[in-house]
Parts: C-alpha cells; structure tokens; sequence
C-alpha cells in the first residue's frame, strides 16, 4: 500500500503561528477596506449634523438643496420609513434627529448626489433653524439638571432604581461589611478623559438596493447580525429583507458596535434605486461613532498592617454622553472590576453612568474595567508606600485565586492565575538603561531634539489588571457556525465554513480555519466563505475578547456534525455531494446581578476573566513634561494560545493604546463642542511613543472554553494605561491623578 | 478644481497676476488639508511644483539663495544642513518622513503660521524672503515678512521665490516641545544662536506668539537671557498647551540652548 498523498493542510492548526489570511494584501494596499467599495452606478450620500450640542430644532427646509445639480434624494426624519429611533440596546437615538439635537455631530438630514461634492453642497444648502439650549456638559451636575431623555429609556430592564435626573445607569455592590476598618487607609480622586477608538479606516458602507424592496449593505463593523435587526425595523422591512456583508474593517476597537451609516445609505439607495456609497471624513468620524466614558472616580482602600486588603470604597462617575448605547454594561462592568484581581472581604462600590450633551459613549476596549484599574492600581501603589511594602509584594500578598469569590459574590470556578501572571511579569530582566549621549529621538521628546539628558529620569511601574471575557449579566449570547464540506475537481475534500464572527484586524479568520483544519484533519482544503447575515445565523460582536472563543466552539461544534455524518456515510463524498450543517455555540448561561445588593442571582454573572500585569521603564524629561517609555515587559494570561503570533500582535497593539491613554489621547470639548477632530490635535502614538514589548504568555486552560482560550484583546488595554502612569509617578514623585497625563502636569505646573 | 501648471517661473508669474485667485501650491501638505476640511475654496490651484527657477539652492559669495519648492527632506542634507544646522534640525521635527519629502520651505513661508517649523531657524539666520512678481523682484526680512497668525506680506500678484541668507557660522541649535517624540506641531519651539563673532545670542520663538519671534542680546547677557526670551514671548492658552507652560518651556529651552551652543 502507497503512502496517502500529503495533504496541503498539515499546517496551520490551533496552537500554531499561521500567518493571517489578509497580511499580505494589507501589507502592499491592496486590501480593500470599506472606503473602497465601488458599484456601477453608485450614488455618493453625505450626512447634514447639528453644530450645537444641545437645540431645539425650529424647522428643516430641504427646498433649496433640492434642484442643486447631481442631487437624487434629500431625507429628513420624515423619511424614515419604519422606527425613528434605534439603538444597540435601546432605542434612544433617532435615526435623523426630529425636533431636539442632543450632541455635537448628530445627523439632522441625508443628500445622495451623483459625486461626492455635489452632495455636500447641496447638503450646505438644507436649511436647519435651530434654537440653542443650555448644554449639559458635567456628569455631577447632570445629576440635578432638566432631564435629556424623559422617557427614560433605561428604566424598566432591572437596573437599579435611580430617581436622579440623566441617569443611565446606577450599580450598586455592597460586599461582606462595607464599613469594615483597616490598620492603613488610602484615598484619592482620579479622572480619566474622553479617549476615542481613533480607527485609521474611517466609517464607510456602500448600500445596494436588490430590486425587489430589499437591500445589501456592505459595511465595516463588529456585529453583521445585531447591525440587521436594528436597521431592518427602521426601514419597516422584515429582518431577511436585508442582508448585512462585512467589507474591509480599517480598525474596531468597539467603536463600530454601534451603527453609523447602515440606515442612513439604504435609505437613500431605497428611495433612489441606485446603489449608496457613504465615506465619514477624518472630521466626521470623531462625532461618527461613539467613544470610551470619561470618568471621575473617587476611592478608598484600608488594609491591615500586613497589606491585606480589608475594604475598598469606590464611587464611580461615567459621563455617557447624549445616548445610552451600551453604557448600561460599561457601567456594571466598572464596578464589577473595581477591586482589581484582588480578594477583598469588604466592598462598596457605586458606579453611575449619566447622559449629557457631550460626544456618545460606549464600547471601547477594556470596557469600563480601563478606567477603574487606572484608579484602582494607584492605590494599590499608594497602599504599598504607606506600608513601606514593594509594589509587586503588595499585590501578591492579595492576588485572587480560583476558589475565591469577587464582591459580587461570584466565586471563580475557572482559570485566573494572578499570582502567576505578576511572577513571571516581575521575572522578566528589566534592561539597563540606554547610555548617554544617544540621538535624540530615543530620548523624551524625541525628534524634537529637546534634551541630550538634562532634566531626565528613569522610573519604573507595575500594574495588574482583569476583565471578564464574554457578555455578562444573563445576556443570552451564542455564536453559529456552519460548514459544508464537499468534493472539489481533481476529488479532494473541501471544507467551507461559514460564520458571521466580524473580522476587525484581530485575526478571526485566521482563528476559524485553524479549528477547522484541526477538527477535520481528513480534508484537503478550507475555505473560509464571506461573512454575512445572507448565509449564518450569528456569531455575535466581536467585542468583549469573546469572538475567538465563541467562533472557535461553534466551528467546532459543526466540524465534529460534519465528521460524524461523513463516518455515517462510510467516510467519503461522491462527486456533486456534500455536508452541509450548522452548528449553535453557547458559552456557560450567566445571570443578572441583584439590582439591590450587586450581587450574583446564580452561579455567575460573568462567565469567565482573563488578567494581565506590565512592568513599565519610563524616562521622564521632569522640566519640560516629556515622555519617553523605554521598555515594556508583560505577562498575559490567554488561556491557550490559539496563534501565538496574533496574540502577541493584539498584546503589542493593546498596550499602545493604554499608552495613548495614559499619555496623549483625549477628546477635548468646549461646551459640548468637539474642538481637536483631527488627527493632528488627536494624538495617538507613533512608532518612536511605543517600544518593544516583551510578552509572556501564560496557558493557564480556561475549562469551559474551546481549546482552553481567552480572549486577548482587552487586558493588555486595562493594564497599560495604569502601568505608564505608575512608572511616570516614580520618575517625577507627583501623584499624576488624571490621564492622559499632560506634560504641564508633569512638570509641576 | 481647475490646475494651472507653468513650466517657467516667469509663466508663473504672469497667471498669478493674471488670476490672483489661484492658490499656490508645492507639497501641498497644508493647502490640501485646507482643502480637505473645507477651510478654503479657491476658484483653481497654481501649481509650482513644474517651476525650475524654484527649485535647489546656490551660493554665491557667502550668500545663500534657497529656491522656495526646497523640501524638507532636503534641507536634511549635507552640505545645506552643515550650513543651517538649526534649519537641518527643524526639518528633521517636520511630521513624518512622507511628510518632509512633500513639505516646502516656500509653503512654510506662505502658510506663516505661528508654529511654523523653518521659521525660527531662519530668523536667527536673518533671513530675506525673496518675492517676485511681473513687477519685479524684492527682499524683505522674514520678520517684516511675518505679519501675523497666518498672515504675510505677500502681495496678490507676488510668489514666493525664494530665500536669500547669509549662513553666520554660529553654533546653534533647534528644539521643539511636543506630547508626542514625533509628527506633532509644536507647542512651543526654539532655535538658537550663539554668534561669537558678532558677540551675540539670537533666538526664535514659536508658537509663543502671534508669530514667530526673534529675541536678540549680547554675549555677556547668557545668563538674563532664558528669561528674556520667556518675557518676549506672548503665548496663549490653547487646546495644545497653556500659556504659562510655554513660557516655562521656552525658559528651559532656552537654557539648555545656551549650554549646547556655547562651547
């Protein structure tokens, strides 16, 4: 008998580092990302916004947009064909704003033209009489100011009862004796400001009506499902009517949970019969999506002598901005993370979300447990001074363990393996510093050539942080996958699969076809088909570091109902026939938390955690303010890395954006008013901001999940901005308590 | 958008007479952002980038003409940037490199906006803008030349050809403060110089005023000198920085200048 013919697909199963589907086209520009989409005959949209961030609107008059040349369509609220309002959890939005503008940016009216220019002339042409309200801009003062959403959109789903004015959500978790004493006792205030998910890829989609009242919709966003049944209902079509297809996603980061341009570009190819292209600008895009809550946060840790926590006091203030979108889950999250991955006897924590008229807020990575680690690390920093314990001593002497059981009352069952991740993270050989002189662009300030040394100190942080993988609080969450497997030509066998799990630059796709070829070790080939709503039930967001392991069990789960019927047939496809099922993947149920006590009302309310601790090397230039962070070293908890490539790139990604945070990037508003939409105003880090990262991983099998994995995206997120800041604080002595740090503060000033 | 390219500078400077509504344009990387955020709307666009007389740079006799379309990535260059090191420095801070292979000192000029890189640098050089027009050819010193935020004193039908220096020698330097180690405009900036020869210390602000400002004194002066330039300066509080940090900056710049060029 003859060897059997080697199979193209020995490579690249689960564990191993495959490199991604897309690098190559993306590498040389010739992906194609959503601003990319062309079809014949296409049709350019343009969005009219409200420059105030809170108005009254008089009246709109389209009349002398109308006759502008090239103009197809000018669309008001009145034009909205089904539901006016829409939302990812609530319908609090409208889909063009009708008698009332509650933020800077929001979309008042629609123009399709046949160019680009012709719509935004026209566009300038609508007529919008506004009458300017007093804009509420500070989240404590909301709380006593006139109501923005009297219906209180929230209210009703088992939140907590809260009578204040602009609430969106309140949390409230009292665990064991919330007035317990301690022998120590730390306190300090902290403030975080607007950070956005700054995607390089602006929002863009293209909308194709089908002829027969249906429309395609090609757009760049995390959920193609969820996107469906909100826009369907506004355009008072059933749900199948309108099918959803993931085009190029230049960037997520949360920030296209929410909808942008869906509704708005098949209105317009609906009322024209030509196919929409809508493209944000750069400008555009800062009021085109929503961003993470800025947070005030006021905390106290008391601990006994020997630095075991006793109780944390944390109240948590989150500045939601005009619309809930998913706020409500931010703000449970905040206070769910509060303690840190720490074991604490006794808790209060209050988390608050309030609407205002500053720009949305909502998702964006790391999702509420980014702000309260910020607040949370620094104490933990303090606590050890006032203890005279070593930083990485303190945290070990109070790391959380399976068995042990989280304020909420929530006792961990699975994997989470603080203790480990801060010894290797702390083994890890901090380098010596750079020698002098050196250019200067390794020095703080970089090609600004400010300092060959002078005014110039090295500090070191440490942080650790944890979030929860997967949505939480009873939310029933699943992931379908579906694959067909049949012969191909030369009578190999093929494996298609088909999963709606959003491809957002984390690496998905990869992920989908290594589970695949490990399941179905007897086929020839996968084919990894487009994702759409038109062929897969869901998969989900690609949020909350849950899509690898929700899509890796659902394709799983169907490769093994593909095998299993292929062993049922004798083990072989004929020519012209095939296997064709899908599978629904459901992770651990979950139940809300008591909306009294924010306590769990069953086993759990988050399925699982995953954490993650950095050690920072920061050179400061402490006259001028200047940064320069030299070194980062880091140990992730992952569960099982399914790409250890992939991974590393999301833990090297992940930290550069706690590292914007913690040093440059903030939305600043006057009055409500975006002042810095711009990437020049907007910093975000560069190449010479972001240094090397020495990454660990950690396997430590999470037992409910395929393979063992985690998510990875978020905790490098969490933990980053905290550690920056902690090594920033040991070069200069200054307490440095609101990011991102700016350098007047810096330098004392 | 209509685009006019002449080939020759005296064809460029006929359409600039003839339609004083064409906006000039090198590299392009401030007029298109302009263009981009819809901040202007001219009725065409002078293309200078096809113009010979514009480009390079010669010496003559200790004199320095620099054509306006040099980039830059140019200025970068040896045997330019030994002679303007401070200018060498300054464009090395110009965004990114894309940026400095687009970007020209001519543009920098036009644009005369308060955080204009090239401008400190020449201005402790003393340098002359040199504008043409049909009408002629004539110098001005960069600061008559700045008139303020954004604007100049380029007349309707003049161009900006070129810049004319002679190179002093001086040891000097370029500094600029941003929150970011590369690709920012400069919260506050500084070149320096230390001219033995002529006993006296130049330097140049940015973004610490209207425009960019040349604060001079003797030798002897070095050490009332980090708080004359910082007393010079007239900064703002703006959503890049506060006045107060500014000047605080421009006292440490100052310093460390001083101490950099002073051997």
């Amino acid at each position: 008998m003859s060897a059997p013919p080697a199979r193209k697909l020995q490579l690249g199963r689960v564990g191993e580092t495959v490199q991604r589907v897309d690098a190559i086209p993306k590498v040389t520009g010739e992906f194609a990302f959503s601003s990319d989409l062309f079809a014949a005959g296409m049709l350019w949209g343009h969005t009219v916004r409200s420059p105030h961030a809170h108005a009254r609107i008089v009246s709109i008059d389209i009349s002398q947009a109308v006759p502008m040349p090239g103009v197809q369509a000018v669309l008001t609220h009145e034009d909205v064909p089904g539901a006016k309002h829409y939302g990812l959890e609530f319908p609090d939005q409208p889909v063009l704003a009708i008698d009332r503008v509650r933020y800077f940016g929001e979309p008042v009216a629609l123009v399709a033209a046949e160019h680009p220019e012709q719509a935004r002339r026209a566009a300038s042409r609508i007529a919008v009489e506004y009458e300017p309200l007093e804009p509420i801009v500070d989240a404590e003062r909301a709380l006593a100011q006139e109501e923005l959403h009297p219906n209180r959109p929230t209210s009703g789903h088992g939140y907590r009862e809260d009578p204040r004015p602009n609430v969106v959500r309140t949390m409230v978790v009292r665990h064991g004796d919330p007035d317990a004493e301690g022998d120590v006792s730390v306190s300090g205030v902290y403030e975080l400001g607007i950070q956005d998910q700054a995607f390089l890829g602006p929002e863009s989609g293209l909308a194709i009506p089908d002829g027969e009242g249906g429309i395609d919709i090609y757009v760049a966003t995390q959920w193609l499902h969820v996107d469906r049944d909100q826009v369907a209902p506004c355009l008072d079509l059933e749900p199948e009517r309108v099918r959803i297809h993931l085009a190029g996603v230049g960037g997520a980061f949360g920030g296209r949970e929410d909808l942008s341009m869906q509704i708005h570009g098949a209105m317009l190819a609906l009322r024209t019969n030509r196919p929409v292209k809508i493209v944000y600008n750069r400008q555009e895009s800062f009021v085109g999506h929503i961003h993470r809550h800025p947070a005030r946060i006021w905390a106290e840790h008391r601990a006994d002598r020997d630095g075991k926590l006793k109780c944390v006091r944390m109240r948590i203030l989150l500045d939601g901005g005009a619309y809930a979108s998913s706020s409500t889950a931010v703000t449970s999250n905040a206070a769910s993370f509060a303690c840190g991955p720490y074991a604490v006897e006794n808790a209060l924590l209050e988390s608050t979300c309030v609407y205002t008229n500053n720009p949305p807020c909502g998702a964006m990575r790391g999702f509420g447990a980014v702000q309260t680690c910020f607040a949370g690390e620094a104490q933990m920093d303090k606590l050890a001074a006032a203890l005279g314990v070593d930083p990485v001593e303190l945290r070990l002497r109070n790391a959380l363990a399976p068995g042990d059981t989280l304020p909420t009352g929530q006792k961990l069952t699975g994997s989470l393996p603080v203790a480990e991740v801060i010894r290797r993270c702390a083994a890890i050989p901090v380098p010596e510093p750079d020698g002098l002189p050196r250019d200067a662009i390794r020095l703080p300030g970089g090609s600004g050539n400010v300092t060959r040394g002078e005014g110039v100190r090295r500090g070191v942080g440490f942080a650790v942080g944890f979030k929860n993988i997967g949505y939480s609080e009873g939310f029933d969450d699943y992931t379908a996958a579906r694959v067909r497997l049949f012969t191909d030509r030369s009578g190999g066998l093929v494996a298609e699969v088909h999963c709606a799990a959003a491809e957002v630059g984390q690496g998905v796709s990869n992920v989908l076809v290594q589970v695949a070829r490990t399941e179905l070790d007897i086929v020839d080939d996968v084919l990894l088909a487009p994702h759409t709503t038109a062929t897969v039930d869901s998969a989900g967001s690609a949020s909350a570091s849950r899509m690898t392991w929700m899509s890796s069990g659902a394709v799983r789960l169907a490769c093994a109902a593909v095998r299993e019927e292929l062993d049922r047939r004798g083990g072989s496809l004929d020519p012209g026939e095939e296997i064709d099922i899908e599978r629904i993947y459901r992770h651990p149920r979950t139940t809300p938390l008591d909306p009294e006590t924010g306590q769990v009302t069953g086993e759990r309310a988050h399925v699982a955690f995953a954490c993650a601790a950095m050690r920072v090397v920061a050179e400061v230039d402490t006259e001028l303010g200047l940064v320069r962070v030299a070194w980062i070293g880091t140990a992730q908890d992952v569960g099982k890395a399914l790409n250890p490539q992939a991974v590393h790139g999301q833990i090297e990604g992940g930290t550069a954006q706690g590292v914007g945070l913690a040093l440059m990037e903030e939305i600043q508003t006057e009055d409500g008013l975006i002042t810095n939409a711009s990437f020049t105003d907007y910093l975000i880090p560069t190449a010479l901001d972001m240094p090397r990262v020495v990454a660990e991983l950690v396997e430590d099998a999470e037992p409910d999940a395929p393979y063992g994995v985690k998510g990875v995206g978020e905790p490098p997120t969490v933990v980053s901005t905290a550690a920056v800041v902690a090594a920033l604080r040991a070069a200069t002595g200054r307490e440095l308590a609101r990011v991102p740090v700016r350098p007047e503060h810096l330098a004392g000033l | 958008m209509e685009v006019v390219s002449p080939r020759t500078l005296e064809e460029a400077l006929r359409l600039r007479a003839a339609e004083p509504g064409l906006m000039p344009i090198e590299g392009g990387t401030d007029v298109m952002v302009d263009l981009n955020f819809d901040r202007r709307r001219p009725v065409g666009l002078l293309n200078l980038n096809e113009v010979p007389e514009l480009r390079g740079w010669s010496r003559d006799d200790g004199l320095l003409r620099i054509g306006a379309s040099l980039t830059y990535a140019q200025v970068r260059q040896r045997p330019l940037a030994d002679t303007l090191p401070a200018l060498a420095e300054a464009a090395r801070t110009v965004g990114s490199p894309q940026i400095q292979n687009r970007g020209t000192l001519g543009g920098n000029l036009g644009t005369a906006s308060p955080a204009g890189d090239s401008l400190p640098p020449l201005l402790i050089e003393r340098a002359d803008v040199e504008l043409a027009s049909v009408r002629g050819v004539r110098t001005l010193a960069l600061e008559r030349f700045l008139l303020g935020p954004k604007r100049n004193a380029l007349a309707a039908d003049e161009l900006i050809a070129g810049i004319r220096v002679r190179p002093s020698g001086a040891r000097q330097t370029f500094m600029k403060v941003g929150p970011r180690n590369a690709m920012v405009i400069a919260v506050v900036s500084l070149a320096l110089a230390v001219d033995r020869e002529r006993e006296e210390l130049r330097a140049a602000y940015g973004s610490a005023g209207p425009v960019p400002g040349l604060v001079t004194a003797s030798t002897g002066e070095r050490e009332t000198f980090p708080e004359l330039v910082a007393a010079a300066a007239e900064p703002i509080d703006d959503l890049r920085g506060t006045a107060a940090y500014r000047r605080h900056a421009l006292r440490v710049l100052v310093g460390r200048a001083l101490e950099r060029c002073w051997a």
